[in-house]
């Protein structure tokens, strides 16, 4: 980073591509928690694609090559797209995957068909449109990253102003419409948002990848926690990060394509975040599975040592490990498990491999059995197959 | 139309029909997006298929790239099952991750290898009567020809093996599960066709647009029929048509054949939403124009029969009247008497509106219900 740093304050177009990397990052990150929380997370897939006709129309009609233009026909495309898949779901029984995967995909054949048709026209040959499929960072001009600040400003204002309302809207939509909000309005200003992320990010990540933006930084913050408001920051820090380090990555690498860079960057932080955060982790959740595991273990292991004692109606007898061997249990992991009792105080080993419940510990599994035989009795017979093998070795 | 010109075409019937098969299920099953992550994430099977094979026809590369597809749906199936993402999540994380890392595989190494990006994306049909099947000196038609028409048997085959099953699996999974239908092996099994039939169309149209294939024509055949056996001819049919007509447009523009097929794809389906006979957009609003006129004769009808034994009622039986009585305008209450006295309800003489026996009937059944 020291060594780094210089580099970007000097650099102009490293300060571009980090600044623009950076304003995709924030814009997709806070947009992105909304329509992962509304299960909407394809959304931004269709609306992404559904994208490249209108800057092949923009160009076209105005033979401009101008971002602000370009970015103008993308709005527009992506609007028109998600309006369609609402229409086509609320009006027929076309079920929302559908609608989805065929807005997504018949938009960009067109926007292909438009692409072909102008790499073929005489005046256009070398429009440059192509870097809008899989991104280029390196391309990005201080023009365009105005742009995507403004865009970004758009979104963030509105998240600002409408944070209850948009709360209330991702979490009990039918709460807010009883209490008199405009849902539907509401939902239009977001889908508008996620239109104006995608946009802002269509130069540096391209069509093809933009929808993974706006669902994997999200995805990923979920995971720490619980509460909207840090979710939609720790989403925001996690698309800039993935953002800046792809975009650098790419541009100062050569042959790699600032797309598929900024997504993979992205899905290693949403592959820590499944693994590692703490609470819903994936490994947070195996050691907490196996604790319990350990913990029921010696709870039978107890339970067992209890019944033998009972059986030879003293605490001074002791039994080999063997004979507490069940479920499957090892060696190992019988005496380990003792061990760990003995160390709590509830059981003592009498001598080499011969183990023994303490008062304690019988204490702690029959709390409410003193002089009470009848659950002494309710407790016997599950307990006596093990007792009774035991009787047979030792 | 020339030798190369008819063959494109019948590639492009054949990849839009083998694709139509699988997408009535995929539409119907609601795992339309499923087909989107598997035909993105193939594109890594492909590119390291084609690393160890050197060849796009190897049938090693067509295994790797179907089991790529499989693996992508076993992927978001896994993440979607710890519970720390939804579905609709799932499939967004695992398929760009996948794509991502073989777009940079394509591109880093696009100098040492014969495939770039945009053939893998978007398909280069126009190439494909080049690749000739040479069997002993004899040229017997192009590869795609072959490599289509087996996965469109092979669709075929396993569809009307398994028809019934599908059919139980898709409209009431909790009685195939009961029965002793696997769900798994019929979900995994749609997937492991899906995949394979993806890599076969890859070649022709490319990653994205297969998806078009997929979906498009099966959806459009949704709202057409009510009955599955219909409805898989029908997708099959109109995946035909937009391949068919597709290639006309790229010829007419001069341009992507991919691209005009998914385009065409779209626009059938947008005719199905608006002229389909009973679903369609105009179908509906017919409907409820229907529903207005008939609603005003039989509120004509009830009017008349509340009024018809009452004495001092005569002005409420005057055609006159009707407007200020029922708020219709003039207009519209003159066009309601003319076709309720079409059908018979009413009866006019100077100006003074009497029920008929039928008229009556409606009256009172209207009431009823």
């Amino acid at each position: 980073m020291a060594l780094a740093l210089p580099d970007l304050a000097l650099d102009y177009t490293l300060r571009t591509v980090a600044l623009g990397a950076m304003l995709l990052g924030l814009s997709s990150g806070v947009v992105g928690t909304y329509a992962v929380l509304r299960r909407e997370s394809l959304l931004g897939d269709a609306m992404s694609h559904a994208a490249l006709p209108g800057i092949a129309l923009a160009f076209l009609l105005t033979r401009s090559k101008e971002t602000a233009v370009l970015l103008a026909g993308a709005v527009a495309a992506g609007w028109l797209g998600s309006l369609l898949v609402n229409a086509i779901t609320r009006t027929t029984r076309v079920k929302l995957d559908s609608a989805l995967g065929l807005i997504l995909s018949v938009f960009f054949g067109f926007g292909l068909v438009l692409l072909t048709f102008i790499q073929k026209q005489p005046d256009a040959s070398q429009a440059g449109l192509d870097r809008f499929l899989f991104g280029q960072a390196a391309s990005l001009l201080r023009r365009d990253v105005m742009v995507m600040g403004i865009g970004t400003v758009a979104v963030l204002l509105a998240v600002l102003l409408l944070w209850k309302e948009f709360k209330l809207l991702v979490f009990d939509p039918d709460f807010a419409r009883v209490l008199g909000l405009r849902v539907r309005l509401l939902e239009v200003i977001l889908t508008s948002m996620i239109v104006l992320a995608i946009v802002v990010g269509l130069q540096t990540v391209g069509v093809v990848l933009m929808s993974a933006m706006v669902v994997a930084p999200a995805a990923a913050a979920r995971q720490w926690t619980d509460r909207l408001g840090l979710m939609v920051l720790l989403s925001a820090l996690f698309g800039v990060v993935a953002g800046m380090t792809g975009a650098l990555v790419s541009s100062l690498t050569p042959r790699l394509p600032t797309g598929p860079t900024i997504v993979l960057v992205v899905s290693g932080l949403v592959l820590v975040s499944l693994l590692f955060a703490p609470n819903r982790g994936l490994v947070w959740n195996w050691a907490r599975e196996r604790a319990r595991r350990g913990q029921v273990r010696a709870e039978g292991m107890l339970r067992q040592l209890a019944a033998l004692a009972e059986h030879h109606g003293s605490l001074e007898h002791g039994h080999p490990s063997a004979v507490l061997r069940a479920s499957g249990w090892s060696a190992d992991q019988v005496v380990q498990v003792l061990h760990d009792l003995e160390s709590a105080g509830y059981v003592r080993q009498v001598s080499a491999d011969r183990w023994a419940i303490t008062a304690t510990g019988m204490a702690r599994v029959r709390p409410a059995t003193e002089g009470d035989d009848l659950s002494d009795g309710a407790g016997h017979p599950a307990a006596s197959r093990p007792e009774g093998t035991g009787e047979g070795q030792s | 139309m020339t030798a190369p010109q008819i063959e494109i075409q019948l590639i492009a019937a054949i990849v839009a029909a083998a694709c139509a098969l699988p997408g009535a299920f995929l539409v119907l099953r609601r795992m339309a997006l499923i087909s989107d992550a598997i035909s993105h994430a193939m594109l890594l099977g492909i590119v390291v298929g084609f690393f160890l094979t050197e060849d796009l026809n190897s049938p090693l590369l067509i295994l790797g790239a179907t089991l790529t597809g499989l693996l992508t749906a076993l992927l978001v199936e896994l993440l979607n099952r710890t519970g720390l993402v939804r579905e609709d999540a799932a499939i967004g994380l695992v398929f760009p991750a996948l794509f991502s890392i073989g777009v940079i595989l394509i591109s880093r190494y696009a100098g040492s290898v014969h495939l770039d990006t945009d053939v893998v994306l978007l398909g280069e049909l126009a190439f494909a009567p080049f690749d000739r099947v040479v069997v002993t000196g004899w040229d017997i038609g192009p590869k795609g020809l072959y490599a289509g028409g087996v996965i469109l048997l092979i669709n075929a085959a396993l569809i009307a093996l398994f028809y019934k099953e599908l059919k139980l699996a898709t409209f009431d999974p909790g009685l195939a599960a009961a029965l002793g239908f696997s769900p798994a092996a019929i979900h995994y099994g749609l997937m492991g066709v899906t995949s394979l039939t993806a890599v076969g169309a890859f070649d022709s149209v490319g990653a994205i647009l297969t998806v078009a294939l997929f979906i498009a024509p099966a959806a459009a055949a949704y709202l057409l029929t009510d009955d599955l056996a219909r409805m898989l001819f029908l997708s099959v049919g109109l995946g035909v048509a937009a391949a068919l007509s597709g290639y006309w447009l790229a010829f007419l523009l001069d341009a992507s054949i991919a691209g005009s097929m998914a385009t065409m794809a779209g626009v059938i389906f947008g005719l199905a939403w608006c002229f389909a006979p009973e679903r369609g957009l105009l179908a509906g609003q017919r409907r409820r124009v229907r529903q207005r006129w008939e609603f005003a004769q039989r509120m004509l009808a009830i009017h008349l029969l509340n009024h018809e034994r009452q004495p001092g009622a005569e002005p409420e039986l005057q055609v006159e009247h009707l407007w200020q009585e029922l708020r219709w305008d003039r207009e519209f209450a003159t066009r309601v008497v003319s076709l309720a006295e079409g059908r018979g309800l009413v009866t006019r003489q100077n100006g003074r509106l009497e029920l008929t026996d039928r008229g009556r009937l409606l009256a009172q059944e209207s009431l009823l219900a």
